[in-house]
């Protein structure tokens, strides 16, 4: 094998940070006001898509302590109890690292059954916590809506997270 | 070269799940306590999410045109749908605003008089600040909004935010160039406000749905569907009259209210700067009931 050039080298680097990269651009997303018709308490969860297609594909692209400072940054900016999201984007990385080889190779049906078992987990587990972060009972509708608009809105953010994904791996 | 490879990656692949466990465990308290420290600390947050709003101020400024754009292209689609039935509802919304046009200037003119009579100490008059919506809570734990304006253009923690329609909520975080407003339908908002009609006096207290509730209300207090809701300015930090809302539904345990904001077309938030000074040390003042310190 010949050795890569200074370019080359830099340019897998780079391709290395798209996972990264991307879900940032998400996090931003999330923040952005879409003046939607009642859309804001119910903004789907482009970070939970992209953290669930990484963390089985990808996981070696988007470590722990990406996840953590990408939901801390989210935090900040949709003014959500600060830690929230990085407590429950970690707990739902580490139940994917256990399973992701399950999905390796499968049709994209059954990835995307998968999301839609996990989505409903995450709404319940921020629930919670929100509910005792505040110490009162949250209105539970708008978890259940986002969670519900997350699995519809899935396959269309899946288009283009795979289309990366091959650009990433090509020359590799 | 290959077998020494192999070995090497005997000893380094349980070495970086090790890393990787110990790592997770490490986040997972770090969230934790961070999460802890925001409850029982939340001044140390503040700053924080005053620096990062700093921060990410340009990018979201730079980014919520293109989201705005894709907003106005649904709503032009939406008004082109219904023009002729909302031409006639303005027509006739024109008509009925003339009359009570001549009958606020009327009463303008006659309450002028009567202050002039009565020597009344006017209220000092707030000044303001007008910024751009460049965030909003994208999620169902809070009603919040971060605008694009901060201490270097006046703004402080505690100051009321209105639209040309009503009350929108207060200033909950200041940053340099940014400042989260909170909400008056979020969880943690409590304004006070009094109900026109029979100047009962009440706390509005968000819930996080479209309606918040009255809060602290006399027994026998007087509060039927439909009756106005401004400010009370008790606390002297917010302005007394701003219009609020009105009530929506009332039943023997609770009145909600629904507010004039829209908060779909929430673009453009107005900061008043009302403070009275020397009345109350800035730790007293009422406008931040609610807040957790």
């Amino acid at each position: 094998m010949r050795a890569a050039t200074w370019f080359e080298r830099t340019d897998i680097q780079l391709r290395g940070l798209t996972p990264f990269v991307f879900t940032l651009l998400l996090v931003l997303a999330s923040a952005l006001p879409w003046h939607l018709p009642s859309f804001a308490p119910v903004t789907p969860a482009f970070t939970a898509m992209a953290i669930y297609y990484w963390s089985i594909y990808r996981p070696d692209k988007l470590p722990y302590a990406a996840t953590f400072s990408l939901a801390m940054l989210l935090d900040l900016l949709t003014g959500t109890p600060l830690g929230l999201s990085a407590l429950v984007y970690l707990l739902l990385q580490v139940i994917l690292n256990t399973q992701r080889t399950f999905f390796h190779g499968k049709p994209f049906l059954v990835v995307w059954w998968g999301f839609s078992l996990v989505m409903p987990g995450v709404a319940l587990v921020s629930w919670i916590i929100a509910s005792l972060y505040f110490n009162a009972l949250v209105p539970p509708m708008p978890f259940i809506i986002q969670a519900v608009l997350t699995i519809l809105l899935y396959p269309l953010f899946a288009v283009v997270l795979s289309a990366l994904h091959r650009h990433m791996i090509k020359d590799q | 070269m290959r077998a020494y490879r192999g070995r090497a990656l005997l000893l380094a692949l349980p070495l970086k799940s090790l890393i990787q466990r110990f790592a997770f465990v490490l986040l997972v308290g770090a969230a934790i306590t961070i999460m802890i420290l925001s409850r029982a600390e939340p001044r140390l947050v503040d700053n924080l999410r005053g620096a990062v709003g700093d921060a990410a101020t340009p990018i979201l400024e730079f980014l919520s045109h293109p989201a705005a754009s894709f907003a106005s292209l649904v709503e032009q689609v939406d008004a082109a749908l219904d023009v002729h039935a909302e031409n006639a509802r303005l027509e006739a919304q024109n008509a009925q605003l003339l009359k009570w046009q001549a009958v606020a200037a009327q009463i303008s003119r006659e309450n002028e008089e009567l202050r002039q009579f009565l020597h009344v100490v006017p209220d000092p008059n707030a000044s303001f600040t007008t910024a751009r919506v460049i965030s909003d809570s994208g999620g169902p734990f809070v009603r919040t909004v971060l605008i694009n304006a901060g201490k270097k253009n006046n703004v402080r923690k505690g100051q009321a935010a209105i639209t040309n329609e009503g009350l929108t909520g207060r200033v909950v975080s200041a940053g340099q160039h940014s400042a989260r407003i909170l909400l008056l339908t979020d969880l943690n908002s409590r304004i006070p406000v009094v109900v026109v009609s029979s100047r009962e006096r009440a706390v509005l207290a968000g819930d996080n749905t479209p309606n918040p509730r009255l809060e602290f209300l006399a027994v026998d207090a007087r509060v039927h569907v439909g009756n106005r809701i401004v400010t009370s300015g008790q606390g002297g930090i917010f302005p007394p009259g701003l219009p609020v809302g009105i009530v929506s539904s009332v039943s023997e345990e609770r009145a909600l209210v629904q507010p004039y904001v829209n908060w779909d077309r929430l673009e453009y938030v107005t900061v008043l700067d009302y403070t009275l000074p020397g009345f109350l040390p800035e730790t007293k003042r009422a406008g931040r009931i609610g807040e957790f310190r």
